[in-house]
């Protein structure tokens, strides 16, 4: 697994950087396959919209999730405690005055267990300098235009906490199972770069 | 709580600072690794919620080349900026989790 991610020109760098690691004794390969499982085992999108669906159906999950997000996951059998540390989590919930969008400045530090590995453009430097600077010219390149009176709030992640944007139901969903809901919610909306 | 993290919180420094207390960012520039970005030095911003105690990730990223610094424990703030302050321009707001050490208070003239 650590020896494959050789496809972009990051991977090669971090491949390389593994194995000057490894040459030196300080790790192995299976040792490091072990935290890479240990962090990305479980770890999918589907687990946020999970987190998402039950917050629209259940009032009192959702003031739980938005007061202490580590203590609401277990109540689903989710937890930020896969990595070496567990993580702090807030969630910020979209409201019609304010959109959130997240971004890690400094590197790409991201919610991995409930969003998966994070996409490429999170990770680029045209997206992390500018979403900072002109989120609505940023959003609306995604294909999302905020309306002019909701304000937005741009998190900036580090690596001690970690955020998941907990996005507004859609209208029209009142019918919808829980289950159903959580098919609606994406990764992009997770990040705040789409609407769900 | 488990026991280092106990220990941790006994050794950390007291909070400064409340939620709604305005503060301002230190403007160094060091020489070493720092996770107060460049973009959000010298400015002034609104403390909305201290999340904890944290060793100081500037001194954690020193203990190979300094094994005796001991890292700092401090309060760790999410701290909102108006890009107004930050950029001149623009109507949105950006919030950073900054360590204690990174802030001093700002008076009432803040805007």
């Amino acid at each position: 697994m650590s020896g494959t991610h050789t496809g972009n020109p990051v991977a090669a760098r971090v491949r390389r950087l593994e194995e000057r690691l490894i040459e030196q004794g300080l790790v192995t390969d299976d040792e490091l396959d072990a935290v890479l499982s240990a962090v990305l085992d479980g770890a999918s999108p589907l687990n946020g919209a999970r987190v998402v669906a039950h917050a629209w159906c259940d009032a009192g999950f959702r003031e739980r999730l938005l007061a202490d997000a580590n203590a609401a996951l277990p109540e689903l059998g989710l937890s930020m405690a896969g990595g070496l540390q567990e993580q702090r989590l807030k969630v910020v919930a979209n409201t019609p005055e304010r959109h959130n969008v997240l971004v890690c400045t400094l590197c790409s530090c991201y919610p991995v267990a409930l969003l998966g590995p994070s996409p490429s453009w999170y990770k680029s430097e045209a997206y992390r300098s500018r979403v900072v600077r002109e989120p609505r010219a940023v959003l609306t390149e995604f294909g999302l235009d905020v309306p002019g009176g909701q304000e937005i709030t741009v998190w900036d992640s580090s690596a001690e906490s970690r955020y998941m944007v907990l996005p507004q139901r859609p209208d029209g969903t009142g019918e919808l199972s829980e289950d159903e809901l959580a098919q609606l919610v994406t990764r992009e909306g997770l990040i705040g770069t789409a609407a769900v | 709580m488990t026991e280092p993290a106990a220990e941790a919180a006994a050794q950390a420094a007291a909070a400064r600072f409340a939620p709604g207390d305005r503060v301002r960012t230190r403007a160094l520039d060091p020489d070493r690794h720092t996770r107060l970005p460049r973009y959000a030095r010298g400015c002034t911003g609104r403390i909305v919620a201290v999340t904890g105690t944290w060793p100081l990730a500037d001194d954690v990223a020193r203990r190979r080349a300094e094994p005796d610094v001991e890292p700092r424990v401090e309060p760790v703030y999410t701290v909102a900026f108006a890009a107004r302050e930050l950029w001149g321009e623009g109507d949105h707001e950006v919030t950073l989790d900054l360590w204690q050490s990174y802030l001093e208070p700002h008076g009432k003239a803040a805007s």
